[in-house]
């Protein structure tokens, strides 16, 4: 059998065809990540725990009504006021002997928070707040802790807390890791997120 | 010199585009591996608030998505106009949240689950009241972990 060359194949319309599932997929594609604000919320109570007794002092209460104004220890605030507000009071450090507070910066007034582990803040909405007034309370309040966490972090270990927390996730981080994440803990333990919630009122 | 210049031709050579789907082709498969396709249809109105302080939520597969808003025009007629949850493609009441966060669990395999983290996406209009019935009934389900998605952005821009 004599053997015959099989004709080419016409490569012509492989272009197009590639070129029309690049548009399906450049179309279908959403390449950005979402972001947010990450909480936790608190696990489900038993009815009949007693609720731990905490010091009028130590608490700094964040009242949001349904005209979405923000009421901060019984007064009226702006949004823009609300982060130095919750700074002053966490990093107040009025507390003496065991309660003392020796990293706090601020004016240490007896009327105020003990030590930034025992302040509280309590944010209290209305049903009727809206959702985006609610954000920007939260996105200040945790703002205020970022900034103290920031400091000492800063203090302590001469980089931002944001670094000490990308550099624990960077795969390529060089340093070590297990002392890196003592320290991450050592900052979150200085400045816990106490961020209570109560429940709405109608 | 005539034998010379008999060669050249007036016009131009074509351009060879034989490698043309080559190029095309890589294109292709790096919008193929980096494509994320959209889960859900929205059927509601989701203009995310502004936030600053965020975090970014990777590791899509270990989400659970909670979207929340006004409905959109063109199902304001059968829902009404009052603030919906929906959950995956169908408009839910505030009491399938459990049921919803039970299958999502079990469609993950085991070991993910307690990495499971739930996104709010919140339309900035709507009340609290609805937000916060969400959050309870998550708590009852024990999915204590979640973020509410925002847009990175100054907060002043809520209040506009």
């Amino acid at each position: 059998m004599a053997r015959r060359s099989s004709p080419e194949v016409n490569a012509g319309s492989l272009a197009d065809i590639a070129f029309l599932l690049l548009i399906f997929f450049l179309v279908t594609t959403t390449i950005e990540t979402d972001s947010g604000i990450s909480r936790k919320l608190p696990p489900m109570q038993d009815e009949n725990v007693e609720p731990p007794v905490i010091k009028e002092k130590n608490i700094f209460q964040v009242i949001v009504n349904r005209n979405n104004d923000l009421l901060v220890e019984d007064e009226l605030m702006e949004l823009k006021d609300l982060r130095s507000a919750a700074v002053a009071f966490l990093d107040n450090g009025g507390g003496v002997g065991p309660e003392a507070c020796d990293y706090c910066q601020g004016a240490g007034d007896p009327t105020s928070s003990d030590n930034p582990t025992k302040a509280v803040i309590m944010l209290v909405n209305d049903r009727q707040t809206e959702y985006g007034t609610y954000i920007a309370v939260q996105n200040e309040l945790v703002g205020a802790y970022n900034e103290l966490r920031d400091r000492s972090a800063r203090r302590l270990f001469g980089k931002s807390f944001q670094q000490m927390e990308a550099d624990f996730k960077d795969v390529r981080y060089t340093g070590n890791k297990d002392r890196l994440k003592e320290q991450i803990e050592q900052v979150r333990d200085m400045w816990p997120q106490k961020l209570s919630e109560a429940d709405p009122k109608n | 010199m005539a034998k010379f210049n008999k060669k050249k031709s007036s016009e131009l050579p074509a351009i060879n585009t034989s490698s043309l789907p080559d190029i095309v082709f890589m294109l292709l498969f790096f919008f193929m591996v980096a494509t994320v396709m959209r889960q859900n249809t929205l059927k509601i109105q989701n203009v995310l608030p502004y936030a600053d302080q965020v975090e970014k939520l990777d590791k899509k597969d270990l989400v659970m998505y909670i979207y929340a808003g006004k409905p959109s025009p063109r199902y304001r007629q059968s829902f009404g106009s009052e603030a919906r949850i929906q959950l995956n493609d169908n408009f839910a009441e505030v009491s399938d949240i459990q049921q919803f966060i039970y299958s999502e669990r079990e469609s993950k395999r085991e070991e993910l689950v307690p990495f499971l983290t739930t996104a709010l996406k919140v339309d900035h209009e709507t009340n609290m009241g609805l937000v916060s019935d969400i959050k309870l009934e998550l708590r009852k389900a024990e999915a204590l972990k979640i973020n509410y998605t925002t847009r990175t952005g100054d907060v002043g821009q809520n209040f506009e």
